[in-house]
């Protein structure tokens, strides 16, 4: 089984780049299956079912992160996967933290940012573009050339090594260099680790702790000055 | 490489006719217009040329560079990118200083003199707008007619493309003959879409479109060049009455009928 993972901000563009590469799979006769990581909603399983007829799956994270979701269902995923005759399988996730990243070992990560969301946005999602092979940029018809030039450094200035992809997935430009590598993905490895450290810290909101203010919560805490401090066991 | 022709090869209209120019190319220092009725496909055209389609886009039109397929780092590093295309936009969505910005560029670009160069930028847009664009400004706040300016001295100047691309310069209330005449000075190959008659005769052939396909290949033969002379003189004399009425002055039947005087036809 080989693994694509798609990350990016919502609304960025991802469904849209997947049903393109979805395309080009199909058109290379590889069966892919599809896994959608959401938080609250999502219906790009029924679409991409629709249009393409490969085996799909949708997971609410519900009261976990995505990211954090996809860590814990992933290896059954791949297992899904498998015992559906697919030699691909596609992940898309929306993390939302940007503390963590979904990449893990031995597979494709890809992060898809759209350009029309500021110059500084390279600088504050972290791992989730750093970690990745493959950086898309979406959206590039809606900005001038000059901005393409300068949102691409930026993503580079982050992320030194990644493959920098424009793409207008609308009318399916820029999909093939993406195909492209994903076609040289190695096989996935068991056990299948994390690519990046996972943030110190537990999330006492997660565990419905309501109120505000570091001494109502435990773990990694700060002040408004940035002094970091540990309260626990 | 050097680019010195671009050929572009015809593909099909929106009813899935053939087109009927079949192809057509453009060499260094050319001025080319492409004209045609809103929605006629003339956008399209130029973002072929742009995204050099190799019967990969809807149109199925395909561009060679100096009669040979394009190189793959001229597709995939667009500061390597032979061509700028200045598109409709009107507004910059990019949240950081005009100087900064073009900083950022330039060193993008390999600009050797980063500083220099920016000068140069910001003055050769502020030759063609009407207020002057502060460099501490943010791109997000210029007008409409600044931004196109910008756009326009940065292909040019930082950008350096050998290739340009202008979609309805007109528009947005710059000085769009003062463009051109400026734009002249440096060697390369321009591709307007106008509605403008004066701009599409200053060029050297143009293309017509119609539903969605290149339908006839006009060259510009020295009578329309004559006409294009009488038709800036024309211009100019719109643009006087403009200036007169921006700065607050009366347009007065005298003024107007002695500017008619000046004509030389």
């Amino acid at each position: 089984m080989k693994l694509v993972i798609f990350a990016g901000p919502p609304t960025c563009g991802k469904t849209t780049v997947i049903r393109q590469v979805l395309k080009r799979m199909a058109a290379r006769e590889i069966k892919t299956a599809y896994l959608k990581i959401d938080v609250l909603y999502a219906d790009d399983d029924i679409l991409v079912k629709k249009e393409f007829g490969i085996p799909v799956k949708k997971i609410y994270s519900g009261e976990l992160c995505p990211d954090h979701c996809n860590v814990v269902v992933l290896d059954e995923a791949v297992e899904w996967a498998e015992r559906s005759g697919a030699s691909y399988l596609f992940v898309e996730t929306a993390g939302l933290c940007l503390r963590c990243s979904p990449y893990v070992e031995n597979s494709l990560g890809i992060v898809v940012l759209e350009a029309t969301s500021g110059m500084n946005l390279p600088r504050k999602i972290g791992p989730m573009l750093t970690l990745a092979d493959i950086c898309v940029i979406t959206k590039i018809d809606l900005i001038s050339q000059a901005e393409r030039e300068v949102f691409r450094y930026r993503v580079l200035e982050s992320a030194k090594k990644i493959t920098v992809v424009e793409s207008n997935a609308l009318y399916g430009i820029g999909i093939d260099p993406i195909v492209k590598q994903i076609l040289k993905t190695p096989e996935v490895e068991f056990p299948m680790y994390l690519r990046g450290n996972p943030p110190v810290g537990t999330c006492t909101i997660c565990v419905g702790k309501k109120e505000i203010g570091a001494k109502n919560h435990f773990g990694v805490l700060r002040t408004l000055e940035q002094e970091i401090f540990y309260v626990g066991e | 490489m050097e680019v010195t022709k671009i050929t572009l090869f015809g593909g099909y209209g929106k009813d899935g006719s053939a087109e009927k120019v079949k192809e057509f190319s453009m060499e260094v220092g050319d001025i080319v217009s492409i004209v045609g009725p809103t929605g006629c496909g003339k956008t399209t055209l130029i973002n072929d040329i742009e995204l050099f389609a190799n019967q990969n886009t809807p149109s199925g039109r395909r561009v060679s560079i100096n009669g040979e397929p394009v190189p793959e780092d001229f597709i995939f590093d667009p500061a390597n990118h032979p061509i700028a295309l200045i598109s409709q936009h009107t507004n910059f969505l990019s949240d950081l200083p005009v100087e900064e910005f073009l900083a950022i560029h330039a060193t993008v670009r390999g600009a050797q003199d980063v500083e220099s160069i920016v000068g140069e930028t910001l003055d050769f847009a502020n030759e063609l707008t009407g207020e002057a664009i502060m460099k501490d400004i943010a791109m997000t706040e210029l007008s409409g007619g600044q931004t196109r300016s910008l756009l326009i001295a940065d292909a040019v100047v930082i950008g350096n493309a050998p290739i340009i691309l202008l979609d309805e310069i007109e528009n947005a209330g710059i000085h769009r003959t003062k463009a051109l005449e400026l734009l002249k000075r440096y060697k390369k190959i321009f591709v307007f879409v106008t509605h403008d008659p004066c701009i599409a005769l200053m060029s050297d052939f143009r293309i017509v479109m119609q539903n969605g396909a290149m339908q006839q290949l006009i060259t510009t033969q020295p009578e329309e060049k004559k006409v294009a002379g009488k038709m800036k003189q024309i211009d100019d004399m719109m643009l006087d009455f403009r200036q007169i009425i921006r700065s607050g002055d009366e347009l007065s039947e005298s003024i107007f009928n002695e500017s008619f005087k000046v004509l030389t036809f």
